[in-house]
């Protein structure tokens, strides 16, 4: 210690000044406590939901089991759309093998595409849950599956998932009718409860799996599983068992349905088959059909593509879409106009020419029959289809009441009760054409329409709901597709009611226009006797829809014209016609005449009346449940 | 307290068993509870792996006896290494930049003949302080500007060398340890401000020297959100531990945080978290009280230290001790940047324990070997 002494030092200062920095460091040292403390404060108390939220995010995780979707049965309990187990192939990324190494591997067993690899890839980069399984590809065939599951217990990170998917066995016949499920998109996700289709699948696109689909799905099953940072699961906190969707069971005779579309023969056309004590839908046929498992597979983009581009439109829904002219199947309809406001009446006569005119020199409207019918009156004009009749009637009467008189039965209103997208047709009015053309109606447009012509378009559910409200007797019930939910009966509201009455000044005129629509059968001239023979009574109306309109004086040659311009073929028709059971609406596009829906329609009326089908329906007696 | 309570107590402090032996016992006491606490949170963060905690203990047993051991060497053996072992040091440092070992781009130790390992910039934190008290322990203070810079340099030196292999958390831990000695010498405040005012460009020109990770680490700490699955995670999910666990904490064992795993390096550097999970904000405050006391013990011997020498190496190592659990807890909380500083005492493993255990060996030293007055 020599040393210090030979400097003047003041020890005694220095240790004052070393000492009051100590004071000045533990004063720091506080305060810098003071700050972490404050920090803790922040986080752990001003800050504390938050955290405890994240750290719950952490640990929680939901998982939603979808609950099986409800099936589709037929009136008489053959499955429509079925449940069928998949499986598919899924990865935990953070577990399986790095890529290549797990293409090698997988390539041994099972066949994956680099569309599929490429799809893969991309949901890789996608933010999602550590440990969470991402879809490579769905739907193995037995084959692969067998293959891949004897190699899983090598395969860290691939396993294979059970699946319901959608199955429906009779497929192109009943497409547009029970519709299809599909792929769940962004954009169906903005109708739905997003949190309950959390792990499923498929949504219904169209027809049925689309109007009830929240009937159909039921509710998800919900499980909170505590999950450790690799997303292994610890515990299960709390369970709610998925509630599967409700059945449903459809007015849909599934035989009639397919026997409908097969005797549409290589036609494309629509038929609809109602239970006029009810509005059941007993058969919705629109021809050409596509596979709608297809759908449910995930339909490549070249083969949508390829159905788009299809003209025939088979994914064009004709019996709720399909706008037609009614033809002469709207005479009978026409007739009661007449009658409820007065402008004919069942003794009154007719002097039937080969033309009408509404002035003399002006255009000829031309009847189907160039020699004209001689007198007629009004039965004989539904028997014989007397064009000119009707010419002039409508010209008696002017739009308003032929709009007013047909809304009643539906024309120009959509009615069916569950199905969405039907057209409303055309039912013309003087208000339509100035709004639409900026010109008045003028009576050559009435007389037009007289013959269900001209402006008027209506789609074959429209027609045959009038069809069926005619063999009601003025009843109409507003269409339906399902008879039952589960095993509750179907209810319905619509805005309008879901059927109404049609009261006529004569309520006897129903059964009168019915026996006319009875003689069209009988009588040896109707234009339907080749109907004759049953064992029960038809009553029924012909009728063929013009595709162009001919020249004044030009002469309807099939042979010589294009297909594609043929006359539609429509018949309308029910049965037995004292009680019936059954109303039908036939179009065979460009079919020329109306032998086609006539024998067509007869043909089902056997089939639903006395089961008289051909042996190779038998299979779905068979398939009931 | 009564005065006769007091009074046995401070009996018991003086005992002549303790002079002998060279023990500071409030010092040993509260290093015990401090321990004892942290083997607790161990337990629960290492997922109650008996085997770990039993490990830890046996380290924490050969920190007791480098301890002890050092305190019975007198500070002026101490003053009069000092230098050298400065020198000797620098030299290792060097050895370590050119032929050092270590992962992840870093090398921080030397090979020693037998499989051993050798982390040079441990000892450098005893040693920072010791060379900058023998410093001044011959210069009258408060130092002048020519001295100041003098030390500057030879903290700097070392300190740079450090942040080079590299190893920001020791590089700032022996800096830390030579200015606080600086401090303490009593350089004046207008220096102190001055060097405030040049702080930001220190750190910018520090931005130059450091390697991409370090970057890495500074960006993510301003900005945890940025890469959430990635470096990122460790902050987030730290502060999710603390916050979730309010002010009485979630319960022991019961962390869903640490025992789940979503909290990464719960046993060593992210310790606090597990502690703020599971005993919330009261548990923290009890665990920085235990700091406290080994901190304000550290101060007072400090304080009554003999000599300049022995006042600014023990306040030095005690600062610095503060300067560990203040960046650990900083970084694990969200307001300094992850710098790989464990929590001194309490995190699992690392040398740092006997380092540390070694600087209180110089404390009691310090305090056991004044003459008596």
């Amino acid at each position: 210690m020599g040393k210090h002494h030979q400097v003047f030092r003041n020890h005694r200062q220095e240790h004052a000044l070393t000492k009051s920095r100590v004071v000045v460091a533990a004063i720091f040292v506080l305060m810098m406590v003071g700050v972490l403390m404050g920090r803790l404060f922040y986080l752990q108390v001003v800050e504390h939901e938050l955290y405890q939220t994240k750290a719950n995010d952490n640990r929680l995780m939901l998982i939603t089991e979808p609950p099986p979707r409800g099936l589709i049965f037929d009136r008489n309990g053959v499955v429509l759309a079925d449940n069928r187990p998949i499986h598919s192939l899924t990865v935990i990324p953070e577990r399986a093998l790095s890529l290549p190494e797990l293409k090698k591997a997988l390539s041994e067993s099972v066949d994956i595409t680099d569309e599929e690899w490429a799809d893969y890839e991309s949901r890789l980069q996608d933010y999602r849950r550590p440990y969470q399984s991402i879809t490579l590809k769905s739907q193995l065939s037995d084959e692969e599956w067998s293959k891949v599951s004897v190699d899983l217990y090598r395969l860290d990170g691939v396993q294979v998932e059970a699946q319901l998917t959608r199955y429906y066995p009779y497929g192109e016949a009943f497409a547009h009718a029970v519709g299809y499920v599909g792929r769940i998109t962004t954009k169906d996700l903005e109708r739905v409860d997003r949190s309950a289709y959390q792990g499923a699948l498929f949504i219904g696109k169209t027809g049925v799996e689309e109007y009830y689909e929240s009937t159909l799905f039921g509710h998800p099953g919900i499980s909170k599983v505590e999950v450790n940072a690799r997303g292994r699961i610890m515990s299960e906190i709390e369970r709610q068992n998925p509630v599967p969707g409700k059945d449903l069971h459809l007015y849909m005779d599934a035989r009639l349905q397919q026997y409908a579309y097969d005797l549409l023969g290589s036609y494309k056309g629509s038929v609809v088959a109602i239970d006029p004590n009810n509005g059941g839908v007993l058969a919705m046929v629109s021809k050409p059909g596509f596979d709608p498992n297809s759908f449910v597979r995930g339909i490549s983009v070249s083969k949508y593509a390829e159905l788009r581009e299809d003209k025939r439109l088979p994914l064009f829904n004709r019996a709720l879409r399909g706008g037609y002219p009614p033809a002469s199947t709207i005479k009978p309809f026409m007739g009661l106009a007449g009658l409820e406001y007065g402008f004919s009446s069942w003794t009154e006569t007719y002097y039937a020419r080969g033309y009408y005119q509404i002035n003399p020199n002006g255009r000829r409207y031309r009847d189907w029959k160039r020699s004209g019918h001689g007198w007629i009156d009004l039965e004989r004009s539904i028997i014989e289809s007397v064009d000119t009749y009707y010419y002039q009637l409508a010209h008696k009467m002017g739009i308003t009441p032929i709009h007013t008189f047909l809304s009643k039965l539906g024309f120009g209103q959509t009615s069916i009760l569950d199905l969405n997208g039907a057209s409303a047709g055309l039912l013309p009015s003087n208000e339509w054409k100035k709004a639409r053309y900026k010109e008045p109606w003028y009576p050559g447009d009435s007389v037009n329409v007289g013959i269900g012509q001209g402006f008027m378009v209506a789609t074959p559910i429209q027609i045959a709901t009038a069809t069926a409200a005619m063999a009601a007797r003025g009843h109409m019930y507003y269409p339906r597709m399902v008879s039952q939910i589960a095993n509750e009966p179907a209810t319905f509201e619509g805005n309008d009611g879901v059927e109404h009455e049609i009261k006529l000044k004569d309520q006897r005129n129903w059964e009168r226009m019915v026996k006319a629509m009875e003689k069209v059968i009988t009588d040896s001239r109707g234009t339907g006797r080749r109907l004759q023979g049953t064992d029960y009574k038809i009553a029924g109306k012909t009728g063929t829809g013009q595709v162009f309109s001919l020249q004044e004086d030009e002469e309807y040659d099939a042979d010589n014209l294009d297909k594609r311009l043929h006359d539609h073929a429509l018949f309308i028709g029910f049965a037995p016609a004292d009680n019936p059971k059954i109303a039908v609406f036939a179009i065979f596009e460009n079919g020329g005449s109306s032998a086609k829906p006539a024998d067509l329609t007869k043909a089902l009326f056997d089939a639903y009346l006395y089961d008289k089908y051909p042996k190779e329906y038998d299979y779905f007696k068979e398939s009931s449940r | 307290m009564n005065v006769q309570f007091y009074q046995r107590i401070l009996a018991f402090t003086n005992a002549r068993l303790w002079r002998l032996t060279h023990v500071d016992v409030l010092l040993l006491l509260a290093l015990l509870i401090l321990m004892s606490g942290g083997l607790f949170i161990l337990y629960s963060a290492s997922g109650q792996n008996v085997a770990m905690v039993e490990r830890q203990v046996l380290r924490l047993g050969i920190g007791m006896v480098v301890c002890l051991a050092l305190a019975q060497l007198p500070p002026k053996y101490m003053r009069r290494a000092s230098p050298f072992l400065f020198v000797f040091l620098v030299g290792l440092l060097v050895c370590v930049l050119l032929f050092g070992v270590g992962a992840k781009g870093a090398q921080r130790w030397l090979a020693l003949p037998g499989g051993l390992r050798f982390q040079p910039s441990e000892i450098m934190k005893i040693v920072m302080p010791m060379m900058v008290a023998w410093y001044f322990a011959n210069r009258q203070l408060p130092p002048s500007l020519k001295e100041i810079i003098t030390v500057l340099v030879i903290i700097a030196v070392p300190s740079l060398m450090v942040a080079k292999q590299p190893d920001l958390g020791t590089a700032l831990l022996v800096g830390v340890s030579g200015i606080f000695a600086l401090f303490l010498a009593g350089i004046g405040w207008l220096y102190i401000l001055g060097a405030a005012a040049v702080a930001p460009i220190a750190g910018y020109s520090l931005w130059h020297v450091m390697h991409d990770y370090q970057k890495q680490r500074v960006l993510t700490f301003l900005n945890p959100e940025s890469d959430p699955l990635g470096s990122g995670w460790n902050i987030i999910q730290s502060k999710t531990a603390i916050g979730s666990g309010g002010l009485h904490g979630k319960g022991f064992l019961e962390g869903t945080q640490a025992q789940l795993n979503f909290l990464p390096e719960s046993h060593t550097d992210f310790i606090i978290a597990v502690l703020a999970e599971e005993f919330g904000m009261v548990g923290c405050a009890l665990l920085m009280c235990a700091y406290l006391l080994v901190i304000a013990r550290g101060l007072f011997i400090a304080a009554y230290a003999e000599d300049n020498y022995a006042r600014l190496l023990a306040g030095s190592i005690t600062l610095t001790f503060f300067v560990y659990m203040f960046v650990n807890i900083g970084m694990v909380s969200g307001i300094l940047p992850v710098v790989g500083v464990p929590l001194p005492l309490v995190s699992y493993g690392g040398t740092s324990i006997i380092t540390i255990m070694a600087t209180f060996g110089i404390l009691m030293s310090i305090q056991t070997h004044k003459r008596a007055r």
